[in-house]
């Protein structure tokens, strides 16, 4: 750094997460995709009497980005966490309607809960390492559906650290327990582990709130390196965040569907009135 | 509040808990100091020849050609005692009857506190029980013994008002003008070269059966007792407790039959421990006929069921302290509940469940009333590792209590009990020292 606060490195400035939108252009085409690959046909979620999430009326496009948001308590993290029946662990919560997924209904009654978080990973809000070694973190979900093979497991953790850009940073501790790394590194040490167990949807939910900026950058990144191999979904409180990183976007008011669009459109010609309150931050 | 009144009050706390730490620290040095010094003096102490003695004879330990050596030396001095005996016991036969009577009345106490300074005096009938064999092994017990040999000790009850006072009369006196007084300066000032003290560390304490009911030897079968009944609860009780635990934190659904569960299972949290030894008496022995009778069998399971409350409360408490997000994580990816359970939650609440576990251990090794009833005798010898199933064993809880109450040469044999209690306390310490490191070492693995 000079006096005047200028950058005299030669090197690139590093990406910040308060550049403006990814343009259309500089995303990566997608190859296949874009059918509907979780529907909601007048999805509800109740806990207790309570309607968290009302009469959800929506298909998801497989390989894009879809983000939802809305604000504080408007459902969207139930939405999402219906997905893949995390909601099961509250035992006050049910279901009405239908969420498919590949048309199969997720709540039925012969669904295997756990086949099919198999096929829908999550990452959470707050990075939730295993307090074990990088590598066991990533060959937790591989060991558990019967990958035993050291060799075959190293290929797999290498893979999985790559795809989350990750590996080199750790690769030279990979027998080093993983919460030694920073909350950056542990977030996307969770996306790793996800992506290990070969999913086909990835749920974000609010994977950045807990980062600082440079860090919420690299996840950024990420999502966009994913996109076109993985339907990905990512609950989001920053709209900023929301407009960079998605495809279409899901706004979420008091447990209500209120708008569901691609996101340029959604963010520069809202068709509801609360959504462009919400967007241009009339309220919160 | 003002800031003067909070600073006051902030200082008077601090005053008041310095206070209570301090108070704490001297309770705890009144009773740790006597129970380290005394039951140190059970392995360390000054031995006489009769203690080498007893070793060689009854343990085989010592060398004989030193011991031979030493015994001459001493009998020399005592063949003195001896003559002077048998000298004073036929004065006794030329003496006028009254006179002949009166002096058999003093000679009869002489003579027994001899037996007990030297052990069995010429012509005595050969002894039955080994502590008759034998006289002082110890010199401190020597030196009471020398004192009830120059003095008789009488009671003073000439004021109604007033606890009765113990005095001393010379024994010496009573035989003014015979052969027999010259006896008593003799043995005072002889005493260490007919003993012949020696500095003595017996680590064979620990590690001896004990003979004749503790008057000599060592206190392994109780400790080894001890080791069998704590370890055998934890394998009846650690178990049935993790699992318990596991089932009240992740399956049960909270309601009436639950909620009816945990407080059953609190209720037996309190419950008096001699309840709990009456019940192992009942179910285990008479009801189920586990042993015949007291089995170490039996009370392992009655100390099981007793400290099942504490390792179910422990472990529920580690697992629920286990974070939520560990749970989410390992589901996310597609494990089962089971799995879950096994790879990531009793994993990371390992230390708190060992920790539970090892207090638990400690209060098993230490509990009197469970084992009176079901697996305690207050002498015998180590038993093997196959007859738990059907022998009853000392331990060291009970046989504390035993020596303190109930065993006929109690006050002689203080020091055994001293090194009883100290070893029961350096058993559960180190039981809750190892507890501590490995706690410390798994959450260091955890924690990376």
């Amino acid at each position: 750094m000079t006096a005047d606060g200028r950058e005299t490195s030669s090197k690139e400035p590093v990406k910040t997460a308060t550049r403006d939108i990814y343009l259309p252009s500089e995303r990566k085409k997608i190859s296949g995709g874009g059918t509907p690959h979780v529907q909601a046909k007048d999805f509800s979620i109740y806990y207790g009497e309570f309607e968290a999430v009302k009469k959800v009326n929506a298909d998801i496009l497989s390989k894009y980005v879809t983000a939802i948001i809305g604000p504080s308590g408007c459902g969207k993290s139930t939405f999402l966490r219906a997905i893949n029946r995390m909601n099961d662990l509250i035992s006050s919560c049910r279901t009405t309607g239908a969420l498919l997924f590949d048309g199969e209904d997720i709540y039925g009654k012969f669904t295997d809960e756990v086949l099919l978080r198999k096929k829908i990973g999550m990452v959470f809000q707050k990075p939730n390492p295993f307090p074990k070694s990088i590598f066991d973190n990533i060959a937790y979900g591989p060991r558990l559906h019967g990958m035993n093979d050291r060799k075959q497991l190293a290929e797999v953790v290498e893979r999985s650290l790559r795809k989350a850009a990750l590996w080199d940073e750790v690769s030279d501790r990979l027998d080093r327990n993983a919460l030694g790394l920073s909350g950056g590194q542990q977030q996307r040490l969770c996306v790793a582990r996800a992506l290990a167990v070969e999913p086909e949807i990835l749920l974000l939910d609010e994977p950045t709130s807990a980062l600082d900026p440079k860090a919420t950058a690299k996840i950024e990144d990420l999502i966009q390196e994913l996109r076109g191999s993985y339907t990905i979904m990512i609950v989001t409180h920053n709209m900023q965040q929301a407009s960079r990183v998605s495809d279409y976007t899901m706004f979420f008011y008091e447990g209500v569907l209120v708008e569901y669009a691609p996101t340029a459109q959604l963010f520069t010609n809202p068709k509801d009135r609360m959504t462009e309150d919400y967007i241009t931050g009339r309220f919160s | 509040m003002n800031v003067g009144t909070r600073k006051i009050l902030d200082r008077s706390f601090t005053a008041v808990g310095i206070g209570s730490i301090v108070v704490m620290g001297i309770a705890l040095l009144i009773v740790i100091v006597p129970i380290v010094f005394n039951g140190m003096g059970s392995v360390f102490f000054t031995g006489t020849i009769e203690h080498r003695n007893m070793l060689y004879n009854e343990f085989g330990k010592g060398n004989s050609d030193v011991l031979a050596r030493e015994n001459a030396a001493a009998g020399a001095y005592r063949r003195e005692i001896y003559s002077m005996l048998s000298k004073f016991e036929a004065e006794l036969e030329s003496m006028e009857p009254e006179k002949q009577q009166e002096l058999r009345a003093q000679y009869g106490p002489v003579r027994t506190a001899l037996q007990a300074l030297f052990g069995p005096l010429p012509g005595d009938p050969e002894a039955v029980l080994t502590r008759y064999k034998y006289g002082q092994t110890r010199w401190d017990k020597a030196q009471e013994k020398l004192h009830e040999f120059l003095y008789e000790a009488k009671w003073d009850y000439s004021d109604p008002n007033a606890m009765a006072k113990e005095y001393f009369v010379s024994r010496a006196a009573g035989f003014e003008g015979t052969s027999l007084v010259k006896l008593f300066p003799y043995v005072e000032k002889n005493l260490d070269r007919l003993l012949r003290p020696e500095f003595t560390v017996y680590w064979g304490f620990l590690t001896d059966s004990s003979v004749d009911s503790h008057i000599f030897g060592g206190i392994w079968p109780e400790i080894q007792g001890t080791f069998f009944l704590a370890v055998g609860a934890m394998l009846f009780a650690f178990p049935l407790g993790v699992i318990a635990a596991v089932y009240f934190t992740e399956y049960a659904q909270d309601g009436f039959f639950t909620s009816m569960l945990r407080s059953a299972n609190s209720t037996l949290a309190g419950v008096p421990s001699i309840v709990f030894g009456l019940f192992g008496l009942a179910f285990f022995i008479n009801t189920l006929k586990v042993s015949e009778s007291k089995s170490v069998l039996a009370g392992s399971l009655t100390l099981a069921i007793m400290i099942l409350p504490t390792i179910i409360r422990a472990a529920e408490e580690a697992i629920l302290s286990v974070p939520k997000t560990y749970k989410e994580a390992s589901l996310s990816l597609g494990s089962t509940k089971w799995n879950t359970i096994m790879t990531v939650i009793l994993p990371a609440a390992l230390p708190g469940i060992l920790t539970g576990g090892v207090i638990s251990l400690g209060r098993a090794a230490g509990e009197t009333a469970p084992i009176i009833f079901t697996a305690a005798v207050s002498v015998g010898s180590a038993i093997g590792l196959a007859d738990v199933f059907s022998s009853p064993t000392p331990a060291l809880s009970w046989n504390i209590y035993n020596l303190a109450s109930e065993h006929e040469a109690a006050a002689e044999i203080r020091h055994v009990q001293y090194g009883m209690v100290l070893a029961l306390v350096g058993i559960v310490l180190l039981l809750n020292l190892s507890a501590i490191l490995l706690r410390a070492r798994i959450s260091k693995k955890l924690k990376g």
